[in-house]
């Protein structure tokens, strides 16, 4: 039933290549009913779902027997959760570009295919099936960006096409270096999970697969795909890229290179923790300097997904939970920033430079964009009562009993958070035109007669903000509703090696 | 020596076939159309050309006789018929490609050739003697020289085939030298009886000497680095179709034969290419020739503007990859090698007829030529996007299995402890590379703004079908991996291998 997620993007982005191309209302909705229907099957997985350890086979079918390769789709809490997340991702990514107009049908089936691959990566267990998806994700976000973009776009869509694809090769490498010597002549994740690697090998595994993963999840040093990628990509494409690819790269590396290499994840762990820490530090200091409104937003996320790295190294149960609820809620809130950001107020003032917006007096012009920026805000400095908050908590809980020092850190990175976040919502919505200097004061004059005539928050905007801000909310209020299905996932026999430290 | 007459008229019914196809273009031009255009004549000729090949693909097909007639000058088993089937394949789609060009008004000369190559392909992978392989390998390069001269009133057609044929001339050079030497050594011509005599003897100057020799004649054929200095110009200069006919058909009957003769014929010679674990054979002279290969290949591909030289090093790029199956030197790389050859040939194919059908109509081939080729023409330019991504390796396309799917075999039966992981490492670390430039060439397809204001591209229906036919198949293949690889295995099993 969840593979149809998967078979229902996909139909969905070849259907628009059916459609005649001068009617982009027809592929909006069209997009908008494959979207939908994946968060419906997603919602009603979620429901049929049996609140126990196991892993729950969708399909298993033999696809190349000659290699042992099989099509399992299989679930477990944390592919549940993503799943949910990428399905609610989707719908209001195509809810906040209902304005594409330039070649819209083209734009849907590279948004759709991008989404199929996406589902594919959460619901495969095994390997070879994963990596296929994997890879089908990084196509259409080169052409998403480079054709529909803003600054540099295609410097930024190469950049983040080729670290996303030098990322999968080094998983390639270790992927079919671990099929070899398990020798088993299989794929399947919970075969190979049972297989004892010799430890020099998982030394070097380990490294191999976990970073290959790790740099579609924004890891320091290899995240500076993220921001320049971010920045440049079109709304709907930066809302996805944020909120659920960087997600493919923690869900990868926890999915397969932790389970698969426990003993190489004990050798590692201190030194992939430390780059997470250094992550969350430094993302937040430039998001501190940054000019660009986007970039802001763009670091921010850099800074976030550190959490994510550094609680699933913490190995523990609270730890690894608050990860996975990190990546929801990242993916919420992200989404949320760069839509504001990237639609509400980019293609409205035309421009993202924070001096220049600091003038134009934004609470006033668009008070729904305002209000909607201040609860993203509110939920990404991560107060309680929104979801980030809850994540957040348990990460540093579950640092502080693994990595003490660590821990204080990151929590000097919250803090950091809160005053970069701060800083871009008082220059973009609260500036105050008195206290700004003379350049961007040129600019308010020239846009002062286009910010009388600009157009009103659509509705579809608005149904798109409002969806992610009850979800924040929700999940922030009760977030026992993805705990229940995230926590009994940690007893499946996949995960036993963590907890024993690596030993089998 | 008494052999039987009957017996090879049977086994070379397929080859006669086509050898009178060739014979009947050349005649039916010359006499039934005097006075027609030559897109006319060219597409009779592609339909009678097409016609013979399809006869003798049925005969294989319908008439299974297999023998092994005096001392392997003609080996006839299922793997060789097959592979015969698949060259013909690649012939009867070449032909179509080349309605769309107006490159010569031979148009009966340039058939005949391009089914004479198709003969001297045919013959070359059903020999397992050192002679009857040089014959054959011959019959394909002379018909290739004249086939990449063909664009009479371009300087640069003339030029690329001199190169070529100079080129092709020193390989034949050291090719027949090593041949002589290897016969020297071991008074035999038959591949099994010349590994017969040099098994248990050490490592012999002379006999290395040999081994080299052959090598890098093999090594011009396949335009593997650092033998590949004719490939850009010949892909380059020569018409279209040729250069894919270069890059298709002659790779697929080169590299089986080359895997034939190191397998069977330096059986046990072959030495390790192991990491910490090099030995003395010919395994260490191709693993260098496939290193050179995919990073000078993939590398000089980054700086090309036109699209058939950006063709013609990633072709030496994948050349290096194909070797990486046959270092892996054990019977079960003989499918892997076979999907990866053959899944290639069909996407270059695909990949030299868009850019026939753009050539006609910006007449270029630079990079800027394709800009804009998605509003143009979005049948072609998602055609295009499956040849490009195929090379690239990405899946659920051929290519991308059949990179998988050799270098699983290389680490599984290549050497003891994942000794071949350093190429492996190195293959893939270059198709990450490779990645770059595929993509300038769909860049300029799908983002950049159209040349020529935007007109509707003019293609040919028989040829805008054979590409989609083609991306058809680079994408069926690709899902569905196991048509070809089980097919194959099928027919290892019939052969007994």
């Amino acid at each position: 039933m969840l593979a149809w997620t998967i078979y229902i993007s996909f139909i969905g982005a070849a259907a628009m290549t059916l459609l005649p191309g001068s009617r982009p209302q027809m592929a909006r909705v069209t997009a908008l009913l494959a979207a939908l229907g994946g968060l419906a099957i997603a919602l009603l997985g979620i429901l049929q779902h049996t609140p126990g350890g196991e892993i729950s086979t969708i399909t298993k079918l033999d696809w190349i027997p000659t290699l042992g390769i099989t099509l399992h789709f299989a679930a477990d809490g944390i592919s549940l959760v993503l799943v949910l997340l990428t399905g609610i991702a989707a719908v209001c990514g195509i809810l906040f570009s209902w304005n594409i107009e330039d070649r819209a049908k083209e734009f849907f089936a590279f948004y759709l295919a991008l989404i199929g691959g996406v589902y594919g990566v959460f619901l495969s267990f095994d390997l070879f099936l994963l990596f296929v998806f994997y890879e089908i994700a990084i196509i259409p976000k080169y052409f998403l960006i480079a054709i529909w973009g803003s600054t540099n776009r295609e410097y930024g869509a190469m950049k983040l096409a080729l670290y996303s694809f030098i990322g999968s090769a080094m998983v390639l490498v270790g992927l079919i270096a671990t099929y070899v010597v398990a020798g088993a002549h299989t794929f399947d994740l919970l075969e190979l999970a049972k297989f004892p690697f010799p430890k020099t090998f998982q030394h070097w595994a380990f490294p191999l697969v976990f970073v290959g993963f790790a740099i579609l999840a924004g890891l320091w040093p290899f995240h500076t795909w993220a921001p320049t990628g971010h920045v440049a990509a079109p709304t709907a494409a930066s809302m996805l890229l944020a909120g659920v690819v960087m997600k493919l790269g923690a869900y990868g590396a926890l999915r397969v290179a932790m389970t698969l290499f426990p003993l190489g994840l004990d050798a590692w762990r201190n030194v992939i923790a430390a780059l997470a820490v250094i992550g969350i530090i430094y993302g937040a200091l430039v998001a501190l300097v940054q000019k660009d409104f986007k970039f802001v937003i763009g670091y921010s996320s850099v800074s976030h997904m550190g959490f994510v790295l550094l609680g699933m190294m913490t190995l523990s149960q609270i730890g690894l939970s608050g990860a996975v609820l990190q990546m929801f809620s990242h993916g919420i809130i992200a989404g949320l920033l760069f839509a504001v950001v990237g639609r509400m107020v980019y293609e409205r003032a035309h421009t993202r430079e924070l001096a220049a917006l600091e003038g134009m007096h934004l609470s006033k012009v668009m008070p729904f964009a305002a209000v909607t920026f201040v609860i993203a805000c509110v939920a990404s400095m991560g107060l309680p009562g929104f979801s980030g908050f809850v994540a957040e908590l348990q990460v540093i809980v579950g640092a502080w009993k693994t990595f003490p020092a660590l821990a204080i850190v990151a929590g000097i990175g919250i803090v950091i958070g809160a005053a970069y976040t701060l800083r871009a919502l008082m220059k973009s919505f609260f500036g105050d035109a008195t206290g700004i200097s003379s350049t961007s004061y040129d600019f308010k004059n020239e846009n002062a007669d286009a910010l009388e005539h600009i157009p009103a928050i659509t509705f579809p905007e608005k149904l798109g903000a409002t969806i992610l801000i009850v979800t924040t909310f929700v999940i922030g209020i009760y977030p026992q509703l993805l705990l229940n299905l995230i926590m009994p996932s940690f007893n499946s026999p996949l995960m036993q090696p963590l907890w024993k430290g690596g030993q089998p | 020596m008494n052999f039987n007459y009957a017996e090879i008229v049977k086994l070379i019914l397929p080859e006669t076939i086509v050898v009178i196809t060739a014979l009947a273009a050349l005649l039916f031009d010359l006499a039934m159309m005097r006075g027609k255009t030559v897109h006319q004549r060219s597409s009779r000729l592609a339909a009678l050309a097409g016609l013979g090949s399809v006869l003798a693909i049925l005969c294989i097909w319908l008439t299974p006789s297999y023998g092994n007639l005096l001392n392997g000058m003609l080996v006839v088993d299922p793997l060789t018929q097959f592979v015969k089937q698949i060259l013909l394949g690649l012939t009867i789609f070449t032909g179509i490609i080349s309605i769309q060009t107006k490159f010569t008004p031979h148009v009966g000369e340039y058939f005949a050739l391009l089914l004479l190559a198709t003969v001297g392909m045919m013959f070359l992978v059903s020999s397992e003697n050192l002679l009857m392989i040089f014959v054959a390998l011959e019959l394909i390069s002379l018909s290739l020289y004249v086939m990449v001269a063909f664009k009479k009133e371009s300087i640069q057609s003339a030029e690329a085939a001199l190169k070529y044929f100079l080129f092709g001339g020193m390989s034949a050079a050291f090719t027949l030298f090593g041949l002589s030497l290897i016969y020297g050594l071991s008074g035999e011509i038959k591949l099994s009886a010349i590994a017969a005599t040099i098994v248990g003897q050490g490592p012999d100057p002379l006999f290395l000497l040999a081994l080299v020799m052959t090598l890098i004649g093999f090594g011009f054929k396949i335009a593997a680095a650092p033998f590949h200095l004719w490939a850009p110009d010949a892909y380059q200069g020569a018409p279209t179709p040729t250069a894919s006919f270069i890059a298709a058909g002659s790779k697929v009957a080169s590299f089986f034969i080359l895997a034939k003769i190191v397998w069977i014929g330096f059986n046990g010679a072959g030495g390790s290419g192991a990491w910490h674990g090099f030995g003395s054979g010919w395994i260490p002279i191709l693993a260098t020739m496939a290193t050179l290969s995919m990073v000078l290949g993939n590398l000089a591909a980054i700086s090309q503007t036109s699209v058939k030289r950006l063709l013609a090093y990633s072709a030496i790029a994948h050349g290096g990859y194909a070797l990486i199956a046959v270092i892996t030197n054990h019977r079960e790389a003989v499918s892997s090698l076979l999907y990866y050859v053959v899944t290639y040939a069909i996407t270059v194919l695909g990949a030299f007829a868009v850019v026939t059908v753009v050539e006609h109509n910006t007449k270029g081939d630079k990079l800027s030529d394709f800009a804009g080729l998605s509003r143009r023409s979005p049948v072609l330019a998602g055609c295009m996007m499956i040849f490009m991504l195929s090379l690239a390796g990405i899946p659920p396309l051929a290519g991308f299995f059949g990179k998988f799917y050799v270098f699983a075999d290389a680490l599984r039966y290549g050497a003891k402890d994942l000794g071949l992981l350093w190429l492996v490492i190195l293959a893939i670390g270059t198709s990450a590379i490779s990645l770059y430039y595929y993509l300038q060439v769909l860049k300029q397809i799908y983002v950049a703004p159209s040349v020529d204001g935007g007109l509707k591209i003019d293609t040919a229906f028989p040829v805008q079908a054979a590409i989609v036919v083609l991306a058809g198949a680079v994408l069926l293949l690709g899902c569905l991996p196991n048509l070809l690889v089980g097919k194959l295995l099928a027919v290892l099993q019939r052969t007994g291998m």
